[in-house]
């Protein structure tokens, strides 16, 4: 199915999580400073195993950067 | 004023210079930096992930010994400063935040109306809310009736290093603020900080005017010191301004040189 990543559109497999798609991003497990929201809404870390996405799930996934 | 340390919410500080992180050229020098202005609270904000970054800024953070204050910087509704607040709460476990919301991109100046909306919001999801706002202190009235456990007005616009452009204004939201007041931005130098401390903030807030500097790691001292400087000139009582000269020396005792009315000068 086809999902958008940070902007980017993907295509993951049917029934994939949040957890697959910060995995596809290169993130190291229990990588600090990393959160994610799925079309608006934040998902804290314990959730990401199990929230499936659908087809056309926006996915941001943020980290901590210098500013301000 | 008698009270050496910052108390803002549940936390104490003994450092009243805030550092913020960003447009430093690289994170050993923002290390070096924080150090210097013996900074405990660095603002930190969160983008989109970037695969290639190396390093990430919390383990320098963490390695100078500092707290991280998350920031919703770039956000121009109360929606997406809402909804980057919960992101940053994930990201830094941490129900502090900096809050702004920019109503244009040439000023950065806050956009009030969606700025009371998300303090107000936030507060009531249980977040410490230090709000960035103008040097409006009606605004800054309404930011600590919603619940803002400070307020941050600007001297001057981000990044500008104008200074304190408003000095009348943010010394009324000084004299009538419940909440610890932090200058926020337009820093350009140690003065300007000297002068936010001297007015009578409770700390200065700076990224700029130290990670842009010539030499960051130098610029972070003197601000500092600047900071310190001008808490204890508060503390101390400035004279007040007079328009005309008030002598220093005595005039009683004055010896007299005026014989027969002409006047002689000594040593001729």
């Amino acid at each position: 199915m086809n999902i958008t990543v940070n902007g980017e559109a993907r295509e993951v497999e049917a029934g994939a999580s949040v957890a697959s798609v910060v995995e596809m991003l290169d993130v190291a497990p229990g990588a600090r400073g990393v959160a994610v929201a799925l079309d608006g809404e934040v998902v804290s870390r314990g959730r990401w195993a199990e929230t499936q996405l659908s087809e056309g799930s926006m996915v941001e996934v943020v980290a901590a950067i210098q500013g301000g | 004023m008698s009270d050496e340390h910052l108390r803002i919410a549940d936390r104490t500080m003994s450092s009243r210079l805030i550092l913020g992180t960003g447009g430093f050229a690289n994170h050993e020098l923002l290390a070096q930096a924080c150090r210097a202005a013996e900074a405990e609270l660095c603002t930190v904000a969160l983008r989109r992930l970037d695969p290639a970054a190396r390093g990430s800024i919390l383990d320098v953070l963490d390695e100078v010994g500092v707290a991280v204050l998350p920031n919703t910087a770039g956000c121009y509704t109360a929606r997406d400063a809402v909804t980057t607040a919960q992101l940053a709460r994930e990201a830094f476990e941490t129900d502090w935040i900096k809050l702004e919301v920019i109503g244009d991109d040439r000023t950065l100046l806050p956009d009030a109306v969606e700025l009371v909306a998300a303090a107000e919001e936030l507060v009531d999801d249980g977040f410490t809310v230090l709000p960035y706002t103008t040097d409006d202190p009606v605004l800054a009235r309404r930011l600590e009736d919603v619940g803002c456990a400070a307020v941050m007005p600007l001297g001057s616009p981000i990044g500008s290093g104008m200074g304190i452009c408003n000095p009348y204004n943010l010394s009324i939201i000084l004299e009538r603020a419940g909440v610890p007041v932090i200058l926020d931005a337009g820093v350009g130098t140690a003065s300007d900080a000297a002068l936010a401390m001297e007015l009578g903030c409770d700390a200065v807030l700076c990224a700029s005017a130290i990670s842009r500097a010539h030499d960051p790691v130098a610029m972070a001292h003197a601000i500092k010191l600047g900071v310190q400087a001008g808490r204890q000139a508060r503390g101390a009582g400035r004279i007040p301004r007079r328009r005309y000269a008030q002598a220093s020396t005595p005039e009683e005792g004055m010896p007299a040189f005026d014989v027969q009315g002409v006047s002689q000068s000594v040593g001729q």
